[in-house]
């Protein structure tokens, strides 16, 4: 694991605490020993390929998965003994939406209120309030059911606000939602992060995670393989700037030789060749120089996709 | 929150079902059937109106606890929402129990004031006649429950319980006639029916008589079958939402 950027001031107690952290589901190991820690009013991260662990991870700070080793402690309290005091101040946002879809909006709030033994006068304000920071009020007397799948996921979002959480744990908030229905919840994650409500985020977006996140680890296999803040990942695992040469497919092999030396490291792909450069634009010339006759060329920022790739690799896990 | 939207529907198949059922046995059918020994020297409205009532107790518990239930977990998946909040999972299954409770204890006193206006009930015993339909159903409930907390693939598993344990449960425990007019080895599996203690209980309860130790038995059997059902269902939860 690589360390960027050790944090110099750190608060006496971290709100998620994980040390060695373990889950074994039988034989698989899903969790492999993480190192983890949150601090209040921050936005962590968990980045990784499907099957990484991150869910696995996330449920087991949600108090509603026992770690198989290691140690976790969250808002100070150890989860095996304390899960439902913890619980009380925790809110969850699963990765799959499960809404009561018999009820209506307004009485899913309510009722998931309840359950937190809020009273009902509480739950009832809470609610009214709570629809208009997801913008539902307008469907506030409407059946689940009848939602589109970006109004579920903000009915969602809003549910696990119900008891004014500490800690907000959200899986996936954005998966399976189009562009302006994502901002939207971007939108309001933002605001949640200025009222000082410490996020932990899984992903596996690269734009979510450099839009939301403050600080992020990401996970391969159930380990962690690079912790950072977006623009220190960027800079310790790739180069500021790419250029992209494309290639009729089959051509590029050929390429790779002539570019030789010109960036700091070359990636050859079926139809594109990546040069990871500090400048993007020179590069471009002394290619040209070296008689390299690309369909296309672009140069780009680095991006925390790059990052990614680079550590997580290419090929295709399921 | 549920049942005010489905209570008109619910009504029916828990409330009046049975009593549809009354009718068309009791008064109907039993117009047909001479008092005698074998009714315990009543009419057959009478023989039949205290293990209707516990027959339709069994058949609210088999569709509270199977699939409602699977659905918590698999398909609506309630039950997954709400352990993120500070109830467990063996609060959730007190609280499932518990509307089973609710609901039997309901259609029971509807059955109850029903029947009684038809004239059903020969005395003051029809009150614990409604306890017993109540706990009868609980102690189906319980282990239902246990099944519908393990299985994943419940519509299998539900229809395979309703064709060979609750249909020949419900027409072979005593309901509608005595089990000794059924041969012994099925005469064993009504002994095991919890129907089939509810049964007895409920009539000795309406029509008097019965000896005191049998029917202690017979609450006994019940007490169990609740007691061991909830305590399995009770870990099954949490085996299912705990991973």
């Amino acid at each position: 694991m690589a360390a960027v950027g050790e944090r110099s001031a750190r608060e006496p107690s971290p709100l998620v605490s994980a040390k060695a952290l373990v889950k074994r589901f039988g034989e698989f190991e899903a969790v492999r020993g993480i190192d983890v820690e949150v601090v209040k009013g921050e936005a962590f991260g968990f980045l990784g390929p499907n099957g990484a662990g991150k869910s696995s991870a996330m449920r087991m700070v949600g108090c509603v998965s026992p770690r198989s080793d290691g140690d976790l402690r969250v808002l100070d309290m150890d989860p095996q003994v304390d899960g439902p005091s913890i619980r009380a101040r925790l809110g969850v946002v699963p990765q799959e939406d499960n809404l009561d879809t018999e009820l209506s909006i307004r009485q899913n709030l309510q009722v998931y209120g309840r359950y937190f033994g809020l009273s009902r006068a509480h739950v009832r304000a809470k609610a009214t309030e709570l629809m208009e920071f997801a913008q539902l009020t307008e469907r506030a007397d409407d059946e689940v059911d009848t939602l589109s799948g970006g109004m579920k996921r903000r009915l969602t979002i809003a549910r696990s606000l119900v008891n004014d959480p500490d800690l907000l744990l959200l899986d996936e908030p954005t998966t399976g939602l189009d562009p302006q229905a994502r901002h939207l919840l971007w939108d309001r994650l933002f605001r949640l992060k200025q009222l000082g409500v410490t996020l932990l985020i899984t992903t596996h977006y690269m734009d979510e995670a450099e839009q939301l996140c403050d600080r992020l680890v990401i996970m391969d296999n159930g380990r962690i393989v690079a912790e950072g803040s977006p623009p220190e990942l960027i800079a310790c695992y790739s180069s500021r700037e790419v250029l992209e040469l494309r290639f009729a497919p089959g051509e590029s092999g050929d390429v790779a030789s002539t570019v030789d030396g010109l960036a700091d490291r070359v990636e050859v792909l079926p139809d594109r060749v990546l040069l990871y450069t500090e400048n993007g634009e020179a590069a471009l010339s002394a290619t040209h120089a070296r008689g390299v006759r690309p369909l296309s060329c672009l140069v780009r920022r680095s991006t925390l996709e790059d990052v990614f790739l680079r550590l997580t690799g290419r090929t295709l896990v399921d | 929150m549920w049942y005010r939207r489905y209570w008109r529907s619910n009504l029916y198949s828990s409330g009046l079902q049975p009593l549809l059922f009354l009718a068309a046995m009791g008064l109907g059918f039993g117009s047909q059937v001479e008092p005698g020994p074998d009714t315990g020297g009543v009419d057959y409205l009478h023989f039949v109106a205290p293990t209707l009532l516990v027959s339709g107790a069994m058949m609210i518990a088999v569709f509270e606890s199977t699939w409602k239930v699977a659905s918590g977990f698999q398909w609506q998946r309630q039950y997954v929402a709400v352990i993120s909040t500070p109830i467990t999972p063996g609060q959730v299954f007190g609280g499932e129990l518990m509307w089973v409770g609710m609901r039997l204890l309901l259609s029971a006193v509807v059955y109850g004031v029903v029947a009684g206006a038809l004239g059903a009930w020969l005395g003051p015993g029809a009150l614990l006649v409604v306890l017993v339909g109540v706990l009868t159903g609980l102690a189906c409930a319980a282990p239902i429950m246990a099944l519908s907390a393990t299985v994943r693939n419940p519509s299998n598993a539900f229809s395979a319980l309703l064709r060979f344990v609750v249909m020949p449960v419900m027409l072979f425990s005593g309901t509608f006639f005595p089990i000794s007019y059924i041969p012994v080895p099925a005469r064993m599996l009504a002994w095991i029916s919890p129907l089939w203690h509810g049964n007895e209980l409920a009539r000795a309860a309406a029509l008097g008589g019965g000896e005191w130790l049998p029917l202690a038995g017979h609450g006994a059997f019940l007490v169990v079958l609740l007691l061991g059902g909830g305590l399995l269902a009770r870990s099954r939860f949490y085996r299912r939402l705990v991973v």
